[in-house]
């Protein structure tokens, strides 16, 4: 046994001077972007090197103890470059994430903005857009509000997608807006590639906004896309936000939600995941004001051997705020998914109200589910919960059902939809709310 | 209408039914009582279906086709309906979407056209007076806080809109008050019909004022140990099941 033990320490020794190929690609990959890609080269390196001093994240790193990036990035897809304009222009128009939405739409396009098909003199009332490659290579003053939230910045996916960043938008939301605004990406290579996109969402002391975002790409393409939404909401804001990942069934999907919330201010967002074969949506929250709710929830589906990780870190930042976290994950076959939810109430964040759940439903004997919830509370007057459930349909459930005449497939169903449901019921939009249940009814079509 | 014949079911290595023997024919409105433990909500979970029995011998046919060879959902096509006991709540689930589902996967499977929507709203209406349900009940999920006299009357509208051949109704009257065995019995016998059966399985006689059986039944470790009229609730009401208990000692 101690020989063993030996063994193990000079393994740990090892892996943090030994790059694996993928980190050498990645540092070679860095090494000519670095100065071809837009703005300033020292706020890149420095990103790069936090990352690269301890490399792609792997199991013996906590937070990343279910998704083992190392193991899972054994290749780097070669960065995107612009695509044609025809190509664009058809990548758009066969997307099919929420269409028929009505909404200010702002595409990407193998991760580059597609500022022709914004008409940026006639945006919506209190709606202003700057392209982030632009922002990036004039030094744009709004880029000083990047990184808002250190969860984030400490993060070695948010620090890739620094290092690497190539186009994006800053959205400024001066006051009430009616439209919803519709970041659509599109990755419609043939081959693999990689992506990292920047999004800025700066929501002004009172405004309102709506946002979507949809995430799809081709089928059969190790499409590495790592995007980034940053929001400063501030106080008295209420910003509803819908995130749908249907990338293609081979893509390594990673991405951040980044949010520092003000005062008085309401912030919902949900994370629908029905595509990917890897996925991990990291969500970092920091309550900044006293008198805000913030809902974050999650509707995932997952089947074959996917693998999907929601990672989530809430810090009650103020006293008297209210945090609901809602995860419902459906694994079929031989599935994987992860939940790992923390909230976090210092000192002085008392009275705080805070309650995290994961659900899980596991329709086969092959699937599995990690469910990590914590709380770190300082505070002494405070209501904090979370739970954490793991479960196969019930049995009773499925009888009665049938009872009442609906063959075994329909009845499954129909629980499923009913428990996948819990998360949607909070999206406002009812267009969108309808289509992403229909996302669920064919997601469970394509199962029977 | 049903036929059980030498019927025995085993659930975890414990026999059940023993041997059971039943006709109900139809137009016919059977009756079965008998103390805990006799096997009667066992009787009806086998003929709807459930799972968790194990049939060892016998048969059970409705309308000369062998129901032990079909789903639950085929029996339901069938003609077969249970009102459970102890409905279940759907979280998730609203009664309406439910009801919805379950009319058009029955007539999907009998190859008839789904309901329309007004069509299909009409007749839940319909019931729904009938059976004192507001709307907004319907508008919730199903069975989801509601009272349990509630739940019994969901499971009538149920079975007034799938327009069952055999209703069994599990101890229907537990936990209903006599408004609600009042509502819940009038529904029941508005379904009364010459091309329709009931199977009542009760403790008490009380529901048989309300629901008139033409024959009853007892029931008693597995099997039926009695038939007789209407007349044999109201003996077994003043007498007890005591009678059949030293049958089987003795």
């Amino acid at each position: 046994m101690p020989i063993i033990g030996k063994l193990r320490l000079l393994d740990m020794a090892d892996v943090t001077l030994m790059k694996t190929p993928a980190e050498t690609a990645l540092a070679q990959a860095f090494e000519s972007a670095k100065t071809t890609l837009p703005g300033d080269v020292e706020s890149r390196s420095q990103a790069f090197e936090q990352f690269n001093s301890r490399g792609l994240p792997h199991r013996r790193v906590e937070e990343f103890k279910y998704t083992d990036l190392r193991a899972m990035m054994r290749e780097i897809a070669p960065f995107a470059g612009v695509p044609a304009a025809d190509e664009a222009k058809a990548a758009l128009a066969s997307a099919k994430a929420l269409a028929g939405v009505e909404a200010l739409q702002v595409p990407f396009v193998n991760g580059h903005f597609m500022r022709d098909a914004v008409d940026f003199h006639n945006l919506p009332e209190n709606v202003e857009i700057v392209p982030l490659a632009e922002a990036l290579a004039s030094g744009h003053d709004w880029l000083a509000k990047l990184s808002p939230v250190k969860w984030a910045s400490d993060n070695p996916v948010y620090q890739l997608n620094t290092s690497f960043m190539a186009d994006g938008v800053m959205i400024r939301i001066a006051g009430p807006v009616e439209t919803p605004v519709h970041l659509r990406f599109v990755t419609a290579a043939a081959s693999a590639v990689a992506t990292a996109t920047r999004i800025l969402v700066v929501v002004e002391e009172g405004a309102s906004v709506t946002l979507f975002e949809t995430h799809e790409s081709t089928d059969g393409a190790n499409h590495q896309p790592n995007d980034v939404i940053e929001m400063i909401a501030g106080d008295r804001t209420n910003v509803q936000h819908v995130r749908v990942n249907a990338e293609g069934d081979k893509a390594l999907a990673l991405s951040t939600l980044a949010a520092k919330i003000g005062g008085e201010a309401l912030f919902n967002s949900i994370n629908v995941v029905a595509g990917s074969s890897t996925s991990r949506h990291q969500v970092f929250a920091l309550l900044d004001g006293e008198n805000t709710n913030l809902r974050v929830n999650g509707a995932t589906m997952l089947k074959g051997t996917q693998h999907a990780d929601s990672t989530l870190v809430v810090e009650h930042g103020a006293p008297h705020c209210e945090s609901r976290e809602l995860f419902k994950t459906v694994i079929d076959n031989e599935a994987t998914g992860v939940f790992q939810g923390k909230i976090i109430v210092p000192h002085h964040a008392q009275k705080t109200d805070g309650r995290m759940m994961s659900a899980a439903l596991l329709l086969e004997e092959g699937g599995s589910m990690n469910n990590k919830p914590e709380l770190e509370i300082f505070a002494d007057d405070v209501q904090c919960a979370h739970g954490a459930t793991c479960g196969q349909l019930d049995e009773d459930l499925l009888f009665y059902l049938m009872a009442r005449g609906l063959p075994k497939k329909e009845a499954e169903s129909l629980l499923v939809q009913a428990f996948l449901g819990e998360a949607l019921e909070f999206v406002e939009n009812e267009t969108v709310r309808e289509a992403l249940v229909g996302a669920v009814e064919g997601w469970l079509k394509a199962r029977s | 209408m049903l036929e059980i014949k030498n019927l025995v079911v085993q659930i975890e290595d414990k026999r059940i039914l023993n041997g059971l023997n039943l006709t109900v024919n139809k137009g016919e409105v059977a009756a079965i009582m008998g103390p805990n433990g006799s096997g009667k909500s066992t009787l009806s979970y086998v003929i709807a279906g459930k799972e968790d029995y194990e049939v060892l011998d016998g048969e059970i046919l409705l309308n000369g086709e062998n129901l032990l060879e079909m789903e639950p959902d085929q029996r339901a096509a069938a003609g077969v309906f249970l009102a459970f006991q102890y409905p279940l709540e759907i979280p998730g689930v609203a009664s309406m979407t439910f009801l919805k589902a379950t009319l058009n996967a029955q007539r999907k499977a009998r190859g008839e056209d789904e309901l329309t929507t007004p069509d299909f709203i009409k007749r839940v209406n319909a019931a729904a007076t009938q059976l004192e349900i507001p709307k907004d009940m319907l508008k919730r999920a199903l069975n989801v806080g509601f009272s349990g006299g509630e739940k019994k009357r969901m499971e009538i509208l149920q079975m007034a809109l799938l327009q069952p051949s055999f209703c069994i109704l599990d101890e229907t009257d537990s936990g209903l008050d006599i408004d609600a065995l009042r509502i819940v019995s009038e529904g029941v016998n508005a379904l009364r019909s010459p091309d329709r059966a009931f199977l009542v399985i009760t403790h008490y006689q009380r529901l048989l004022n309300h629901i008139v059986p033409d024959t009853v039944h007892v029931m008693h470790a597995g099997r039926i140990v009695k038939t007789g009229g209407k007349e044999l609730a109201l003996e077994l009401e003043a007498n007890g099941y005591a009678d059949y208990r030293e049958t089987e000692a003795a």
